[in-house]
């Protein structure tokens, strides 16, 4: 059990190295999933259901077939059958059933994509067709307790009274707000090539975690995870869509095994992802918080509901850091699921922290109201001095250095208490503020191995992805001061499951977990090599355990300021400034980690202001699928981002010192320009996202 | 996407025989919707006929002080032209405001007065929609409805016309010129695009085989100021929710000529004459805006997802007027 | 039904015969081997796909290859020059103008492409809602100017305010 014995100094780390996978990606030869060369390739194109509920009826595929150049179609009366089917989402085309509308039903091979697409829309499909219900509410009486939610969290938790101190409480806010459904929607959708030969399945699959797809995949076809190879040197973002093997995968690997022999690529439709793809679930969370005149918290009370779908269920873990964040003596939490006629749901950026931190801290913007405090100071005043959840002490925390620092950065002296006080340009401009918080998570089983080579060199390999968070980058760093030696002795090689085992690149935790084992390994091979191995030597090293996770609360924490304008004609919202500072330990590469912060602000933006997947109740989907209209944050919409960290020394997170950094900054954007929007207005909106209509007058 | 055959027509009588020919035949222009629609499957014709290369380029001054634009003219070509740019700036502020710069380089004239709606149901083709398959129903009317309209639709429809382009030439009286196996034939941008009432898979009143050769824009009375104003959920690059085209001469405090037309709001262009025709000869202060606003906008029926665009075509209107009333003209 | 066209791509003549369906997204990708135009939406509503064709920025997910038989295609494996890369791309690298790299080459060709309008003269929509008037000649590109006419370059990464001043130290 390999166990951390120093701290890593720096010297590759903490330095702004330019993204070593960067001339590749600007001169267009880093090679994506999609992109890897095959002489004639076959091209999938899926079959999807068009009723939300009921049963397959009828299927004629003789048309299709009869099209030149199609070399399959696929259903569920000659799909291969798949051995273990277990993960309902995974096991398609097994029977008749639909569960969701979109759902994959079949798919059509053909020698080009033309061909594929134009014969899949010819597949002829009847349908025993059910009443469905998609509708999320609160106020369903069908809704349940799940086990556990995700991360593996408690359900429900309670300390204290709470309905006697909010009964007592001389302040309240009780509020509901809700969020939307959104869709991760990477750049690149999601794609995978599958090839069958030789006994053994080769996957070239866009992917967070090649190992999660093998162990996904195996099972399935009744393989050995040794006889299916998963690669994915670079990945067109994810943001946890591409976290857990989705359906195409298993699609795709069925064609392979129909044509083997063959590559079959299935890049998914833009349009298919809002079905195939999982989203963050909408939510519905009534929030009572009780304080003294003063804002000091006596209860913190978060109901939270989410949807999830009929075969496979995912439980958001929307009220876990109102468990955490503040001090108040009593408090509780419950997560309620409703069951829905859904795609499954699944993990997107911060999912728990982010749709959960929108309602507490629009919720504490409203308790400042009520004591007529500043939100800053309010927030100060609430500052445990350890976890109010489990009372252990928090390994580091600076939140309130981040709140200050982003204060001034912001110019917060200059923001009116009174709403509607500030307008210019025929705009009304308001400043708010919330904070941020994301979990260090540690997960083990990743392992990395390192090789000496000539000329003072070393290959480090592990199974891990870069999905563009600068893993490429930040593990090089890591491994060279390690090693104790320069970047440029290392060849960092990831993405692939010939190399060794890595855990999923998820929960912002992929530099503490791959990070460590680096480490290790480094630590191995010098223990037995010394600082001049002989080429070919070789030592592996893995994440191991780190004692400390049990006796310290480890989060990283942030503050979010915004400026919003909102034109006093049209309602039209703008934000011209955001303002994040975090504290996130120790930073292993300034200028990629700017950019993670950086794009988790533009996302909480995003959130912020368009992304709604609307959910048409009658057809039982939703019916923005495009990228025209499930608006992202454009170019325009972006205005002056300062990202900050402060100094921050953590000795018990990880070797590095390191946080994760991947999610805390969509975590609160969203609430800061909420409640810089009610600064500026006066409206107080409480429902995602916040777009003009709130404000015409 | 079915199979089809292509052609690229040579001149305007042949690109016109060649469609006349074939029932089955459609003109293809920069490409930028209908290659959306082969992909959607919501067309499906057998032959395009590539008009994009027709000598119907040019953007020329007429002897009367209008313009007459090509309909093969690039969006971005149009936009930036120095002639559009000086008489015209509510059209070169329209077509700015539409699309992306990419887009507006594939784009033609002629094409996106054709450009169909954006509406998600009739790009759906799982889904009902009575414009794309008639007699299917109409899923926007329980459904998704931000983007629809709020004048002109019909039960069997409510989906907008999506360009600002047309807006803009709309307010600016522009006549449309066509060619078809009968001969040439002018009519007014604002009858070129039709209400869907019981027929809403017919956009505009063409026949099949005519093809629209240039737009004709008359010269601005003198004195004009104009302005294109579009309200939309991202700051650029989506549709409008709704725009406002306004040409307006003020002469000693009061309204001496103005046209409007919205976008956004309604199945075509719509010309907002009622509010034209109030506004007229009275004062130019916010309140008669207003009032004239109002008056437009009293025949609006809303549906519940898009009942906000009622307070935001007025408050956008009044804006829009309020800001040509005062500073200084263009 | 299939055609044969002639395309110029990165300098270099390549003949083809392509389905009267295919895009040149397509062609470039599927035919050619030209994988650096990316396919994000297939619809025009994302810009990855972003070429330069005769000099123009287009979306060539919504061009049909058969109608632009003999088009010149700049990819941005085009815009180096043998090893010297572009000004454009080394910004992008030393400000870290992306994260996943799907958006850039469509971000970098979209630049280029926005670039040259910029020098020609053609106002954007931040130009032409500026009052007074209008002038020949180059625009000078504020801020506000290069987001406006990159707005059809979507980025999910995030990675716009790191993308507009690598564009802006070029365009200095």
């Amino acid at each position: 059990m390999t166990q951390t014995r120093a701290r890593l100094t720096a010297r590759a780390m903490g330095t702004p190295l330019d993204r070593l996978d960067g001339t590749a990606k600007v001169t267009g030869t880093a090679r994506y999933a999609y992109e890897q060369p095959f002489a004639e390739p076959a091209h999938l194109h899926p079959v999807q259901a068009t009723v939300a509920a009921g049963r397959v009826t009828g299927i004629d595929t003789a048309a299709a077939e009869a099209v030149p150049g199609v070399l399959a179609v696929l259903t569920h009366r000659n799909a291969p059958r798949l051995a273990g089917t277990g993960d309902a989402e995974l096991a398609i085309l097994q029977d008749d059933r639909v569960a969701f509308r979109g759902q994959l039903v079949g798919g059509v091979v053909a020698t080009t994509t033309e061909t594929a697409r134009y014969a899949a829309g010819l597949v002829r499909l009847t349908y025993d067709e059910q009443p469905h219900d998609v509708e999320l509410r609160a106020d369903r009486d069908d809704l349940y307790a799940p086990e556990s939610v995700n991360g593996g969290y408690a359900t429900d938790t309670a300390q204290g009274d709470v309905e006697a101190a909010l009964a007592a409480a001389p302040v309240t806010v009780d509020r509901t707000y809700t969020t939307a459904m959104c869709h991760n929607n990477p750049m690149e959708p999601h794609t995978t090539v599958a090839v069958w030969a030789d006994g053994a399945l080769t996957l070239y699959d866009s992917t967070q975690g090649v190992y999660a797809v093998r162990a996904a995949v195996a099972p399935l076809f009744g393989l050995d995870a040794e006889q299916v190879r998963v690669v994915s040197p670079h990945v067109g973002g994810g943001f946890g869509s591409k976290g857990t093997a989705h359906a195409h995968v298993v699609l795709a690997s069925m064609a392979a095994l129909v044509l083997p022999g063959r590559a079959v690529k299935l890049a998914l439709t833009r349009q298919q992802l809002f079905f195939l793809a999982g989203y963050r679930t909408p939510t519905v969370q009534h929030i009572r918080l009780g304080a003294d005149l003063d804002g000091r918290l006596d209860a913190i009370s978060v109901d939270a509901v989410s949807q999830t779908s009929r075969i496979k269920e995912f439980a958001e873990q929307t009220a876990v850091a109102a468990r955490m964040m503040y001090a108040a003596p009593n408090r509780r939490t419950t997560h309620r699921l409703a069951r829905l006629d859904v795609p499954v749901p699944s993990w997107m950026r911060a999912p728990g922290e982010c749709p959960g931190m929108f309602a507490a801290e629009v919720a504490m913007d409203e308790l400042a109201d009520a004591c007529g405090l500043d939100p800053v100071e309010l927030r100060v005043r609430n500052e445990p001095a350890a976890d109010p959840e489990t009372g252990r002490p928090f390994s580091s925390r600076n939140l309130v250095a981040c709140l200050r620092e982003g204060a001034r950065r912001i110019g917060w002296e200059r923001r009116h208490p009174a709403p509607r006080s500030r307008r210019e340009d025929g705009a009304l401009v308001g400043l708010g503020v919330a904070a941020s918080v994301y979990p260090v998570f540690w997960m083990p089983g990743s392992s990395a191995r390192i090789r000496a080579g000539a000329d003072g060199r070393y290959t480090v390999s592990i199974g891990a992805a870069d999905l563009g968070t600068g893993t490429w980058t930040a593990l090089t760093q890591i491994a060279a001061d390690a090693l104790d030696v320069s970047v440029e002795r290392v060849d960092l090689r990831i993405g692939d499951t010939a190399f060794p085992r890595a855990t999923v690149a998820g929960g912002s935790s992929g530099m503490t977990c791959w990070g460590s084992a680096v480490v290790h390994a480094a630590e191995e091979l010098r223990d037995r090599y010394g600082h001049e191995p002989p080429e070919g030597a070789e030592a592996t090293g893995d994440t191991g355990e780190n004692p400390d996770t049990e006796r310290y609360a480890m989060y990283a924490f942030g503050a979010q300021f915004a400026e919003v304008r909102v034109d006093a004609d049209t309602g039209e919202v703008r934000v011209p400034r955001l303002v994040g500072v975090f504290a996130a330990g120790r930073i292993i590469n300034p200028k990629t980690a700017r950019s993670q912060l950086r794009g988790g602000m533009t996302m909480g933006l995003s959130m912020a202001l368009h992304e709604h997947s609307y959910m048409d109740a009658q057809l039982g989907q939703v019916a923005n699928h495009d990228l025209a209209e499930y608006h992202i944050a454009a170019h325009a919409d972006i205005g002056s981002l300062d990202v900050s960290w402060i100094d921050e020394d953590d000795p018990h997170v990880n070797p590095m010192g390191s946080k994760g950094i991947g999610e805390i900054g969509i975590v609160g954007t969203a609430a800061a320009i909420a409640n810089a929007a009610h600064n500026a207005t006066g409206v107080r909106v409480r429902d995602l996202p916040i777009t003009l209509d709130a404000f015409l007058a | 996407m079915k199979p089809f055959d292509y052609r690229r027509a040579q001149d305007v009588s042949g690109a016109v025989a060649l469609l006349s020919a074939d029932p089955q035949a459609a003109f293809l222009g920069g490409g930028t919707n209908l290659v959306d629609h082969l992909r959607l499957g919501v067309v499906a014709p057998g032959l395009l006929v590539d008009v994009s290369r027709l000598p119907l380029d040019r953007i020329e001054p007429l002897e009367d002080g209008g313009v007459r634009v090509g309909a093969t003219v690039r969006n971005s070509d149009l936009a930036a032209d120095p002639l559009i740019r000086e008489r015209y700036p509510v059209l070169s502020q329209a077509l700015l405001a539409g699309a992306s710069g990419q887009l507006r380089n594939l784009a033609t004239t002629g094409g996106n007065l054709l450009q169909r709606t954006r509406c998600v149901y009739f790009q759906d083709v799982s889904t009902p929609c009575n414009k794309r398959a008639p007699g299917s129903g109409c899923a926007a009317l329980h459904g998704y409805q931000r983007y629809h309209a709020i004048l002109g639709g019909s039960p069997e429809c409510v989906a907008t016309h999506p360009s600002d382009m047309a807006v803009a030439m709309a307010a600016l009286d522009a006549r449309v010129l066509v060619r078809g196996p009968g001969g040439e034939r002018g009519l007014a941008l604002t009858d070129l695009h039709r209400l869907p009432g019981d027929e809403p898979w017919r956009d505009t009143v063409l026949a099949h085989a005519e093809l629209i050769t240039a737009v004709d824009l008359p010269p601005l009375p003198a004195g004009a100021r104009t302005r294109y104003r579009k309200v939309r959920d991202r700051a650029s690059y989506a549709f409008a929710l709704v725009s406002v085209a306004a040409v307006l001469v003020v002469r000693d405090g009061r309204v001496d000529d103005v046209r409007i037309a919205l976008g956004g709001v309604a199945p075509k262009p719509w010309r907002a004459v009622v509010a034209e025709r109030a506004l007229r000869g009275g004062p130019a202060t916010e309140a008669n805006f207003r009032r004239a606003a109002e008056a437009e906008l009293a025949a609006a029926r809303p549906l519940d997802g898009n009942a906000f665009k009622v307070p935001l075509a007025r408050n956008t209107l009044v804006a829009t007027l309020r800001e040509l009333a005062g500073g200084t003209p263009r | 039904m299939e055609a044969d066209i002639t395309l110029r791509v990165n300098r270099e003549t390549r003949w083809l015969t392509v389905d009267t369906r295919t895009t040149l997204l397509d062609a470039l990708r599927d035919r050619l081997g030209v994988t650096g135009p990316k396919k994000g939406c297939d619809h025009g509503q994302c810009g990855a796909c972003t070429i330069l064709l005769g000099g123009r920025r287009v979306n060539s997910c919504l061009a049909l290859a058969v109608q632009h038989d003999g088009g010149e295609i700049t990819t941005v494996e085009g815009l180096a020059d043998g090893p010297d890369l572009h000004p454009l791309q080394r910004s992008f690298v030393r400000h870290d103008g992306f994260q996943c790299g799907y958006c850039t080459p469509g971000q970098l060709c979209s630049a280029v492409g926005m670039l040259a309008e910029a020098r020609a003269g053609w106002p954007s929509a931040v130009t032409a809602d500026q009052e007074g008037p209008v002038g020949p000649g180059p625009v000078a590109l504020s801020e506000a100017e290069i987001k406006e006419r990159m707005s059809g370059n979507l980025c999910r990464c995030g990675a716009y305010a790191a993308i507009v001043p690598a564009i802006a130290e070029v365009a200095r």
